[in-house]
């Protein structure tokens, strides 16, 4: 039986990461001795992960495709105890962050990382980003095909590729096998859907040119059906096209989207077809054996069939209402008779979003050994899954999530925040994230209550990057600094499913920070008079429009 | 600005500036801006000795997808120079898109170079410095590790 059910490395991987590991050695050597200038050093540090924030340096740890072991969480547990304050921050690009990192330790963490073959490769910097994808991939009912395989093969193509490593801007790629976004596509700067087509063939929608940050756009499909075995071939074609004449003048204007938008998406595909066809046949193209080689390291676990009723769980759901609230939002079905997935929210009531402590992660690693098949998932919600438990084992995990504190019935809820680190730590923020986050977490913490209230999303950025994906929440909290002051800008109305994709739109004056919770509270008021049927929040504001949201916010602060 | 090439010290020729080269094409050196059209050099590649590509920071990467175009895509065999924001951290990646000479004033350039091609043994990207990638070499079983 194979220790995991995902890619494992090989010699070739294991010598690059230490190869990248001791040139990176050598060049922090070479910066502390005054030999590299910090603006010759930065580029350098921030493709090996390391960001200057603003108390100390934080190292964003790349877990690709979100897919973790626990022998890995565990290591990330480790690292954090000896080189950082014993926790660290669950990102939504899958990624983990630690915090407070000493410059002159940063090699050996990166070296203890490599033990448990992980790195933090091109996790900043200008260059083509750790690659996301759907956090149920592999378990999900509704998929096609695993998105990791393909994660994979753009993982090693694009790490330290030689033509790629100074973009003019960064360069995120997301990947789903399912018809049900859960990696939000549209809204990066590559998105790949696997789809298959009339002839029963399986391949790629290519979108390119989505993205958040100053300015969100909906990223357009380049190319309806893409075959598989020509995806690196498309990739290296549209970064080449990027690479050329993306724009360099002016740094908010440097992202693909916007070549995508002043060029046109018709000018832009013609340019990307006719770089494609001059490489489709060359060793880019991906051979059969290649492909199998990978997808047979993905091969799901055998999971023997059992029964879809469980009488421990009926039994506890009976006794104990939080634990039904529990089964309801954050277990989902799994494509084998008698598994499900779950969900532990890292966000437990009042909490920083995503914050797990070295002691829950190998809690949290204990839980998967018992009952996951020792395996992991990081959503892009910044929340940690299980991927693989037999419902009858359902009562226990949740027991154990409890103690944990990761137990709270919220997933998909009006607490389920995602909130960047914002300036209790960001360099580049206006305004604090995670105390807005805690203050709308604890004033709606009751469970029945969220339940009441339904799926809503609250997305909150520090600032116009838009790391907290506010532009795609049902209410979007975007932190502005006006004269000194942080105040938050409200909007409705954003999505991230697929087909439904659309940015929100800016409810009216932003507010001050004493009175986020207070508008919240109002923009929920009106839905729950408002709504018919089952309708969640967002469908009664598409229904309505953004009148009476507006009317009794602006009255009540 | 010192040269440095892995080969020794090429023979100098004087690159023209390409509006310069253009009125006078049968010049076999020509120094290009990375906003230069790189596909109007196709037909004049097997006489061209030595091209220049410019990194006006070493932050701006337009002239590495140049350079892959004229060694990939044009089949460019003469001398291939990076001048400019030239670093020692960018020689391995100079090197794998097909550069052969470099300027820079950087302390350390010629040691740094001559470890450049050793300080990675394991390479992910077919390019036109002809190295063989981990996902070829592990269709080739005798050579391939087990996992």
């Amino acid at each position: 039986m194979p220790d995991t059910y995902f890619y494992r490395y090989d010699d070739f991987d294991r010598t690059l990461v230490a190869e990248r590991v001791e040139q990176f050695r050598d060049q922090v050597r070479r910066r502390l001795a005054g030999e590299l200038t910090e603006e010759q050093f930065k580029p350098l540090r921030l493709t090996n992960g390391l960001y200057l924030q603003l108390h100390a340096y934080m190292l964003r740890i790349a877990i690709p495709y979100g897919t973790l072991a626990s022998r890995q969480l565990r290591k990330l547990a480790e690292i954090s105890r000896k080189y950082d304050r014993g926790y660290g921050h669950f990102t939504t690009r899958q990624n983990l962050q630690l915090n407070w990192i000493r410059l002159e330790d940063a090699p050996d963490a990166l070296a203890a990382l490599a033990e448990v073959d992980m790195h933090a490769m091109q996790t900043s910097g200008n260059c083509i980003r750790n690659v996301t994808a759907d956090h149920y991939a592999g378990a999900a009912v509704d998929e096609i095909e695993d998105p990791r395989i393909w994660c994979e093969i753009v993982r090693q193509w694009s790490t330290l590729h030689p033509e790629f490593s100074f973009l003019p801007r960064k360069f995120k790629i997301a990947i789903t096998g399912s018809p049900n976004d859960r990696a939000a596509v549209r809204v990066h700067d590559i998105g790949l859907r696997l789809w298959k087509n009339e002839a029963g063939e399986v391949g790629f929608e290519v979108i390119v040119g989505g993205g958040l940050g100053r300015t969100p756009m909906i990223g357009k499909t380049l190319r309806e059906f893409l075959p598989r075995d020509e995806l690196l071939a498309y990739l290296e074609a549209t970064l080449r096209v990027y690479n050329r004449y993306g724009r360099r003048d002016n740094l908010y204007k440097a992202r693909i989207k916007i070549l995508v938008h002043e060029i046109g998406a018709e000018k832009m595909r013609e340019e990307v077809e006719a770089e494609y066809l001059s490489i489709r046949d060359s060793a880019l193209r991906l051979p059969a054996e290649t492909i199998e080689a990978i997808a047979h390291q993905f091969a799901p676990p055998v999971l023997p069939e059992r029964p879809m009723i469980s009488g421990r769980v009926e039994a506890e759901r009976l006794s104990n209402a939080d634990f039904a609230l529990w089964l309801k939002s954050n277990v989902a079905p799994h494509r084998v008779k008698g598994y499900a997935i779950v969900t532990a929210s890292l966000k437990p009531a009042g909490s920083p979003p995503g914050d797990a402590s070295a002691a829950q992660m190998e809690g949290v690693a204990d839980i998967a050994d018992a009952f996951s098949q020792s395996e992991l998932r990081v959503s892009h919600e910044q929340n940690l899954i299980f991927p693989h438990v037999a419902i009858d084992d359902l009562p226990q995990v949740y027991k154990s999530l409890a103690a944990l504190g990761f137990a709270e019935a919220n997933i998909g809820k009006i607490t389920d925040i995602i909130a960047c680190p914002g300036l209790d730590y960001c360099a580049l923020a206006n305004a604090r994230s995670i105390p807005v986050a805690q203050r709308i977490s604890t004033h709606f913490a009751g469970l029945a209550r969220q339940h009441d209230i339904g799926d809503l999303k609250i997305k909150i950025s520090g600032c116009i990057n838009a790391c907290g994906h506010h532009h795609v929440g049902h209410i979007g909290i975007l932190g502005v600094d006006k004269n000194g002051v942080e105040l938050y800008q409200l909007s409705l109305g954003g999505d991230v499913d697929f087909g439904k994709t659309a940015i929100g739109t800016i409810l009216g004056p932003a507010v001050t920070a004493d009175k986020v919770v207070e508008a919240v509270d109002s923009l929920v008021a009106t839905y729950l008079d408002n709504r018919q049927d089952n309708e969640r929040f967002v469908d009664t504001y598409r229904r309505l429009g953004a009148k009476p949201f507006k009317e009794r916010v602006y009255a009540a602060v | 600005m010192p040269l440095f090439s892995e080969a020794g010290l090429p023979a100098s020729y004087v690159p023209l500036s390409f509006s310069d080269w253009q009125q006078r094409p049968e010049w076999p050196a020509v120094s290009l801006a990375n906003t230069d059209p790189v596909e109007d050099l196709a037909p004049h590649v097997g006489r061209l000795r030595l091209i220049v590509l410019n990194f006006p920071k070493f932050s701006d990467g337009r002239a590495y997808s140049q350079a892959r175009l004229l060694r990939g895509r044009m089949g460019y065999r003469g001398e291939l120079r990076a001048t400019g924001g030239v670093l020692i951290d960018q020689i391995p990646f100079m090197l794998r898109c097909g550069f052969d000479s470099f300027e820079s004033e950087q302390k350390g350039f010629e040691e740094a170079l001559a470890k450049a091609r050793t300080l990675f043994s394991v390479v992910y990207q077919p390019t036109e410095d002809g190295r063989i990638p981990a996902s070829r070499l592990r269709l080739d079983h005798t050579v391939a590790p087990t996992p």
